[in-house]
């Protein structure tokens, strides 16, 4: 019973990670522009995607995964330049729709360029299962946990004790005021686009040791992705994080104790509920607006 | 007198031949609605491929009927509504001579109505048996079908005495259908299905359904109805969990790709494939070797990239109509078809074809070998 | 006068619908027109939100899927009556669309985006996992559709049904617009607090327009399922719901012309994009990330803004 209960944890937790960081780079950009990026998804994608490429090239591992996380935040300031810059200011639906064709502008030509197959990456440290307390636990479950976690507290370190980090949020809080004090607020988009690219591509690689990717593998990351960043708390980095661990972790739990057939509707039955009861999220503030 | 008859004839046989090469050189038509895109792409993509490869290579052998072939093909993106408006394009406006096409059970199903209503002979690459079973007229699929495959594993898994099993099975139509038709047959075996969970294809992870199903007591072997790369995923699973049960695939994964996704995991597990899959390990007295080599070499030679079953399926389907259209010795719709109804012991990539009026299909269990991973490539299971 | 230029629009409509049937070579396009016209009765619901009430629905397809299923489902299990099957589909449409929206809409920002994101998810889910009443993945068969004895059959007459329907939504939207309702909506869209202050009950207005919109959705969706005589889940997926978003986007929203445009054009570029044989999902794309950079208000506003006339 209770091997049973951490076997569903594990798995839980695991697939959390990934959606805590996909929700963590959905938080960063919001922050930056006040834009649900739905490219998100693809970021993650690329990183898995151009890592395998590199590797099957003949490119160690210690020069390939670098350069699959380095493309993507190019590609995510690209992006900013190309489509968000010159709408900056937009009404929300038109700026949804443009980063909804930036997403299928990547996937199309990752689906032409790499094809549609399945590719995998060897686990970094072995697929040896570690067995604990009568559940199973891959090792790269283990990394994608730890950098995880990693890259959060750095991300707190970065937005809370330097002073970059502290333009980019100030900018989130006031654009104005923050142009008022000399902050570049334009260079502003293109690093939280940049960081938030990287970050999903970093995930990306973690992950695709143990969940494969595919040209169309950023579509569900990107969706569940946005889910626990609502759950948590738009604009909150703890919220995306714990969000993105509750999500993986009611999925896993609904899958083994409820029905598999339904478990892909658990999140976004997780997000009406949110909505209806918590809209703000789990850990959202209060905001107030200009009349 | 004789001068000018002889030029006389020369003069019309000079003309005929001008109006039968005016007449030659329009083309024969082939339209297609693939699902080249979405998430059936991983079916749809080596169907297109495997069209205009044969196409092209009829074409540079003189055509068919002294006339070339023009393949009209449009992707439906997995989606049945849009692959029900391309079908009346071709039909309407291409004005096609016949269809092979249909990647998935729905969009094949959307389209159904429209060749009945239309008289278009249709030879569909879908999977379920749904699309032959009740016979339609217009509709023919020279590939294996769900409950071939259900069949087939049912028959291995009680010849070696088991009683209890557990389906897993995906969400998409492959997998569901699969499901469906499993679950119809199970008794006839004297099989019980004590757990039957479900996957989404793009899933990451499958241990909480792996779990229940370890912990359902009596459970004797696993069989998994899916295809692309949630197979390999589950097959990590399982070693991960340390289930030691024998694992049965259906149809969907008997290729190089799976093992390589699925690593030393794939060791020990059973799938289903026709022979096109260890088409290097046939014995040369296997009659389908020859094909399924020549298919191999042409493939690889075009598209530097391995062979797909499911190319296989359009290969099969479009060669049949090809023989159908030669026996006819014209391209009149009405006759194609009774012609294609009338195909005998036609040997493809996929086995043996034999259509009768009540038989749109034409396989047989056997047309689907079982195979199983032995030191990381597949063989024939004995 | 002003009847006149305000039903111009109308007049043209109808103009068109006139004089299409010589103009079409063959079935195909026929289809295709039928298609255009479904899709304009949905988008010109959904830019009533979308446009005049600043809403974003991005699960509108699962409306859609709601009425489709119900019309396919309720007659072949249950032994329905085709017309009852609509209008139920309709109700539970509409419904659903009450129930959801009054909570969210007390809720100020976009948040309906988010719910109706889960909604149409949800409902799609729905529809592919009970596959003993819907068909699952692989969809099901609809029978034709009868009332009081009549079988609508063949493609021409569902284009005059169609085009009958579209009218009525056309004369329907300009006079909403020009009502008391439509400039509530619209004074809502400019600033929601100013509307309350003038008096407006705007969490009304909302759900009234989101429940009618999604009754649109709903009954067009039965038209298409009986239309093609076939229903597959795909109809309620996110794909599609991001499709109509597109439609009144790039049309023109608020504007009831930029509705029609944006369906015709947006129907039209899948088979326009089928000659790109694997660079159609780059295309659309890019097609997107243009209309939107340098037509950001739509094509109709945008057109009628430069032409120098006044707004449409």
């Amino acid at each position: 019973m209770f091997a049973e209960f951490l076997q569903f944890l594990f798995s839980g937790l695991t697939i959390g990670a990934t959606y805590a960081l996909a929700a963590l780079g959905f938080t960063i950009i919001y922050n930056a522009s006040n834009v649900i990026n739905f490219a998100q998804g693809e970021f993650i994608m690329l990183g898995g995607m151009l890592a395998v490429y590199f590797t099957d090239a003949g490119l160690p591992m210690p020069v390939a995964l670098p350069l699959a996380v380095l493309i993507p935040a190019i590609a995510g300031a690209l992006m900013a330049r190309l489509t968000i810059e010159p709408i900056k200011g937009a009404e929300t639906v038109t700026l949804i729709i443009v980063t909804i064709g930036a997403s299928l502008v990547i996937r199309g030509l990752i689906q032409v360029w790499l094809g549609k197959a399945s590719h995998g990456l060897p686990a970094f440290s072995g697929e040896k299962p570690i067995r604990l307390l009568g559940a199973t636990l891959m090792p790269q479950s283990l990394w994608v946990l730890g950098v995880s976690a990693l890259l959060v507290l750095a991300l707190w370190y970065f937005f809370n004790r330097t002073l970059t980090g502290k333009a980019m949020l100030a900018t989130s809080f006031n654009r104005v005021a923050a142009e008022l004090v000399g902050i570049n607020t334009g260079w502003v988009l293109f690093m939280s686009f940049s960081l938030s690219a990287g970050l999903g591509a970093l995930g990306g690689i973690l992950v695709t040791p143990i969940t494969l990717t595919s040209f169309d593998a950023g579509i569900m990351f990107g969706l569940k992705g946005f889910v626990a960043a609502v759950v948590g708390g738009l604009g909150n980095g703890l919220g995306a994080v714990v969000g993105g661990l509750l999500v993986g972790v009611i999925e896993a739990f609904g899958a083994g104790y409820l029905s598999s057939a339904y478990k892909d509707a658990i999140p976004f039955v997780l997000i009406l509920f949110i909505l209806f009861f918590m809209p703000r999220g789990l850990f959202g503030v209060k905001i107030t607006d200009r009349v | 007198m004789r001068g000018m008859l002889r030029k006389t004839i020369g003069g019309m046989a000079f003309a005929a031949s001008i109006m039968n090469s005016a007449i030659a050189a329009e083309p024969i038509k082939v339209g297609s609605v693939l699902s080249v895109t979405g998430p059936a792409a991983f079916l749809g993509d080596p169907e297109l491929k495997t069209l205009q490869m044969y196409v092209d290579d009829l074409n540079k052998k003189g055509g068919l009927l002294g006339r070339p072939l023009e393949l009209v093909h449009y992707d439906d993106g997995s989606d049945a509504n849009k692959a029900n408006a391309f079908a009346k394009r071709l039909i309407e406006d291409d004005k096609v001579d016949f269809i092979v096409g249909g990647t998935t059970t729905g969009s094949t199903m959307s389209m159904v109505p429209l060749v009945e209503k239309a008289g278009v002979p249709f030879m569909s690459l879908a999977g379920a048996v749904v699309v032959v079973e009740p016979v339609k007229k217009w509709v023919f699929k020279a590939s294996t079908t769900d409950r071939i495959a259900a069949e087939r594993v049912l028959t291995d898994m009680k010849k070696r005495g088991m009683t209890k099993i557990a389906l897993l099975s995906d969400t998409a139509g492959f997998g569901q259908s699969g499901k469906a038709q499993t679950e119809s047959v199970v008794g006839k075996y004297g099989i019980t299905l004590v757990a039957n969970e479900t996957y989404g294809p793009k899933d990451t992870d499958m241990t909480p359904q792996l779990t229940k199903i370890r912990n359902t007591p009596g459970v004797e072997a696993i069989f998994v109805f899916g295809f692309g790369q949630g197979p390999a995923i589950l097959t990590k699973n399982i070693k991960q969990l340390g289930i030691e049960l024998p694992v049965y695939h259906a149809h969907g994964v008997g290729s190089d790709e799976f093992i390589k996704l699925a690593g030393p995991a794939a060791e020990g597990v059973r799938a289903l494939a026709p022979a096109l899959m260890i088409s290097d390990k046939l014995p040369g007295s296997d009659p389908q070797k020859p094909i399924v080599a020549n298919y191999v070499k042409a493939f690889e030679e075009r598209w530097k990239d391995r062979v797909s079953m499911f190319g296989g399926q359009a290969h099969d389907n479009f060669f049949i109509v090809v023989d159908a259209i030669k026996r006819a010795g014209s391209v009149d719709k009405a006759k194609v078809r009774d012609e294609i109804e009338a195909t005998r012991k036609y040997i493809g990539t996929g086995g043996e074809v034999t259509m009768t009026p009540t038989d749109h299909m034409g396989l047989d269990l056997w047309s689907l070998r079982m195979l199983e991973v032995k030191n990381g490539t597949w063989v024939e299971a004995q | 006068m002003m009847m006149t230029r305000r039903y111009l629009g109308l007049y043209l409509v109808a103009a068109t619908i006139a004089v299409l049937p010589l103009l079409i070579p063959n079935g195909f396009y026929l289809d295709l027109v039928i298609r255009m016209g479904i899709n304009a009765v949905i988008v010109l619901g959904l830019n009533l939100l979308i446009g005049f009430a600043g809403q974003i629905s991005m699960g509108h397809a699962g409306f859609i899927g709601i009425g489709a299923f119900a019309t396919a489902v309720l007659p072949t299990h249950f032994g329905w009556p085709p017309f009852a099957a609509l209008l139920a589909g309709a109700a539970a449409a509409g419904l659903l669309a009450a129930f959801v929206a009054r909570p969210i809409f007390r809720l100020k920002g976009h948040y309906l985006a988010m719910a109706t994101l889960g909604l149409g998810i949800i409902i799609n889910i729905v529809l592919r996992n009970e596959a003993k009443y819907t068909g699952g993945p692989d969809g099901m068969p609809v029978p034709p559709f009868t009332l009081l004895g009549l079988t609508v059959d063949g493609d021409r007459q569902w284009y005059w049904i169609v085009s009958a329907i579209l009218m009525v939504s056309v004369w329907a939207s300009i006079n909403l617009m020009n009502s008391p309702f439509g400039r509530a909506l619209r004074a809502l869209h400019g600033s929601e607090v100013a509307a309350q202050v003038v008096g407006v009950n705007i969490t009304r207005y909302k759900v009234t327009i989101f429940v009618m919109s999604a009754v649109f959705a709903s009954l067009m969706g039965s038209v298409t399922a009986h239309y093609v005589g076939f229903v597959s889940p795909a109809l309620a997926d996110f794909g599609h719901s991001i499709e109509l978003i597109t439609m009144v986007v790039v049309g023109g929203m608020a504007s009831v012309f930029g509705s029609l445009v944006g369906a015709v054009l947006l129907t039209a570029l899948p088979q326009a994009l089928a000659t790109f044989e694997g660079w159609e999902t780059v295309a659309f794309g890019v097609i997107l990330i243009l209309c939107m950079i340098f037509m950001p208000r739509g094509l109709v506003p945008t057109l009628a803004a430069r032409l120098g006339g006044r707004r449409p």
